[in-house]
């Protein structure tokens, strides 16, 4: 074991998978030398060499083109994207070929080996561009797999699936946590499974469900509300698609009572999905409405970003109101 | 010259028997210099600049470095959350803008602001964008350095890359198309033009006849990414003749350069109707932005090498050769300048946020059902807990 941050876990877990397989090849902008601008890339350069870890120009649908095409002559690309919000420029790389690509070719072809990194979310004062939680889009198609970590060890775990699983994969990794997230990583080579939710706490009488950074916010809500006698169930997803949905109806046949939160925005959010599913495998045992504590239907603020964020104290009033229902 | 639809045509084409792979670019493309980095005039013929506009240069040069060097030390001081600072490349900045006329549109990258200097933006309208108070014209949304002023006809920055390229474009040809005797400047980096939305946008306004400068800062970095990672051919000005468009390189750290290449591409730009492209060659003395450390990528060496060629040492020579420059001026405004931004630093970190209401202006032209249902639950919520959003509880109570 040793203290890494987020950040570190994620160095690590590339260094392991490049080490392991030499298939395994990094690229996207400033990843080369510098080692990536939040240095998720440090030193894979000085190890692996240019020909493993390597600057692209600066041009995202190029860098996820040129990673399907990799992926599909049998390597295993793993490209970063700088921010979840430049990812846009590739959508249609990611939509109309990586998510396809095995289905439209009758399974002849397919970029299983991809995965694409990528920094998301608020809370860094980085306004409307570089705060963006963009998973619920990919969510809505098929043939990729969404991935989002809390912490270091599952960083570690979940990347390492990502990388050696057989199909793509988006990893989105929540930035406000970088260096905030500190843990013990196993230095071993570990994996954890992809589609199954983390139960971080038990509860009976409401569950509480988000992913990514947002976790360590319905926990702290749980706290509060365990200040007035209510004990909260609190589920970390950690991959959006496929989801365990199995994981989330146990809990809330035991609670009675579902919330999930997201930092995106409300309509069509990710939370939207979660509760349409869970009220029709979970409808007799539901005893008040599902609720969604979820970002503003607004574009990512700056001055305002408290207001904007689903945080704890709305989080906390929700399970009260749930509570009364 | 022949014309697109002939080139087209196959007919047109001559054969050749030789199995002859191009394998170099045919020539290397020239670099228009007018300014040594003595100040020198290297050209026979007439400078293209007056003493006026020399001056008014000049002045906001050094203008925009002294913000730069000011805001980057309010960065360290935690007084604002980011700065990016354009050291190095006032000339190509400074020096187009001079060569338009203030109805022509400016599409920027983001490292522009000295076009905004030179159009006359106050310091007071740099502070409240830069500490994102309730004067800032984006109403406190964007990060600092998104500048944008419709009265100076200077599009509000969008941070993802390249977007403005084609937008550009397509503003031309609005402005040409209702009779305005305007067109647009697009600035953006080497590193941007490696984005699909440069070829997008350089093809389009070719095929559309747009009258757009597109101007790129060739400045030798995108954040960490040296050109030799970023592309291959001769530079960005190789890909203006591939796509048809009229193109020129020019040395950027050279006012006088700069000034005349501006000058010839906009008069052609609108008697022609068509695109034209400018590659100024410079060099990012700055740290790509406060959040980056170039120590990590490049060397002091090559940093000196450039700090040689300064811009603006560079045409403050050729105006003291001219008599032109009248130096104890020149000091009283720096020290003026330095004091008026300190004291509008003061002010405006003092301003007020955005009232709550701008959070959810703008977001469509009026505001729909479902959003003012959010408002008013946000703003119940703030009432209840008002110790927890310092900056909106003030106006809710
Ligand atoms: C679409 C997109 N991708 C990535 C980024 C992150 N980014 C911001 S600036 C920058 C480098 C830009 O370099 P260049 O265009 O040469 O401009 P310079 O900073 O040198 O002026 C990058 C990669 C972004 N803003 N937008
Ligand atoms: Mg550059």
């Amino acid at each position: 074991m040793a203290q890494m941050n987020l950040l570190q876990a994620i160095n690590n877990a590339l260094i392991t998978a490049m080490r392991a397989d030499n298939k395994v090849l990094v690229l996207g902008e400033d990843v080369g030398h510098f080692g990536g601008v939040f240095r998720a890339t440090s030193h894979l350069q000085e190890e692996f060499g240019r020909e493993r870890c390597f600057n692209t120009p600066l041009v995202e649908q190029g860098i996820i083109g040129f990673a399907n095409g990799l992926a599909a002559q049998g390597c295993k690309p793993v490209a970063e994207i700088q921010f979840g919000d430049y990812i846009f420029p590739a959508f249609d790389q990611i939509i109309n070929e990586t998510a396809k690509f095995r289905y439209r070719s009758g399974g002849q072809f397919d970029c299983g080996g991809l995965t694409i990194r990528t920094p998301y979310g608020g809370g860094i004062a980085g306004g409307h561009y570089h705060s963006q939680s963009p998973e619920a889009f990919f969510a809505h198609i098929p043939g990729i797999k969404v991935v989002i970590p809390r912490n270091p060890y599952q960083a570690k775990g979940l990347l390492l699936s990502a990388i050696r699983e057989p199909d793509p994969v988006i990893f989105f990794e929540p930035k406000r946590l970088y260096r905030a997230a500190v843990g013990d990583v196993p230095e071993s080579d570990y994996e954890l499974p992809l589609g199954h939710a983390d139960i971080v706490q038990t509860g009976s009488d409401i569950t509480l469900v988000a992913w990514g950074a947002q976790v360590e916010i319905i926990q702290e809500a749980a706290q509060r509300a365990l200040g007035d006698g209510i004990s909260c169930e609190v589920i970390d997803l950690q991959s959006i698609l496929p989801w365990d949905i199995a994981t989330v109806s146990t809990s809330v046949v035991k609670t009675g009572r579902l919330l999930i939160n997201h930092e995106a925005p409300l309509t069509a959010g990710f939370a939207a999905e979660v509760a349409a599913e869970i009220q029709s495998q979970c409808f007799l045992s539901l005893e008040a409405p599902i609720m969604r504590v979820c970002g503003l239907d607004t574009p990512y603020p700056l001055v305002h970003e408290k207001e904007y964020m689903p945080d704890a104290l709305k989080t906390y009033e929700a399970i009260i109101a749930t509570m009364n229902y | 010259m022949t014309n697109i639809n002939e080139r087209n045509h196959i007919a047109h084409i001559n054969t050749t028997q030789e199995v002859n792979i191009i394998s170099d670019g045919l020539v290397a493309i020239p670099m228009l210099q007018l300014l040594d980095t003595n100040g020198e005039y290297l050209s026979h013929n007439p400078s293209p600049l007056t003493q006026e506009s020399a001056l008014k240069i000049l002045y906001s040069m050094h203008y925009t470095r002294l913000l730069d060097e000011r805001m980057v030390s309010a960065q360290r001081q935690g007084r604002i959350s980011f700065y990016l600072a354009c050291t190095g490349e006032e000339a190509a900045v400074v020096a187009s803008t001079a060569a338009l006329e203030p109805v022509d549109m400016i599409m920027s990258q983001y490292r522009e602001q000295g076009a905004l200097v030179y159009r006359g933006y106050t310091t007071a309208q740099f502070m409240n964008q830069l500490f994102s108070n309730k004067l800032d014209p984006n109403k406190g949304r964007q990060m600092p350095i998104h500048y944008g002023d419709k009265t100076l006809n200077f599009m509000t920055v969008s941070s993802p890359l390249g977007t403005q390229i084609p937008q550009a474009a397509g503003y031309a040809f609005g402005q040409k198309y209702t009779g305005e005797a305007a067109l647009t400047i697009c600035y953006f980096g080497e590193g941007a033009a490696s984005e699909g939305d440069f070829h997008a946008g350089l093809n389009m306004a070719a095929v559309l006849n747009c009258p757009t400068i597109f101007f790129c800062r060739n400045n030798g970095y995108a954040i960490s990414t040296p050109t030799a990672e970023q592309f291959a051919g001769d530079g960005i000005a190789s890909r203006g003749i591939g796509y048809g468009v009229k193109t020129i390189r020019v040395d950027g750290n050279d006012a006088m350069a700069v000034f005349a290449a501006t000058q010839a591409a906009r008069k052609i730009a609108l008697a022609e109707s068509c695109p034209v492209l400018i590659e100024a060659m410079t060099y990012r003395l700055a740290a790509h932005s406060t959040s980056d450390d170039p120590s990590g990528y490049r060397s002091a060496d090559e940093e000196v090498k450039w700090q040689e060629k300064d811009p603006i040492a560079r045409l403050q020579k050729y105006c003291i050769a001219q008599s032109w420059l009248d130096l104890e001026h020149l000091d009283a405004y720096i020290t003026q300048s330095r004091a008026e931004i300190l004291a509008e630093v003061k002010r405006a970190e003092k301003e007020d946020y955005a009232s709550i209401d701008d959070l959810f202006a703008d977001v469509y032209a009026v505001l729909p059902k479902h959003l003012d249902t959010q408002k008013q639950s946000l703003q119940a919520h703030i009432k209840k807990y008002p110790e927890a959003y310092p900056k909106t509880a003030r106006e809710l109570l």
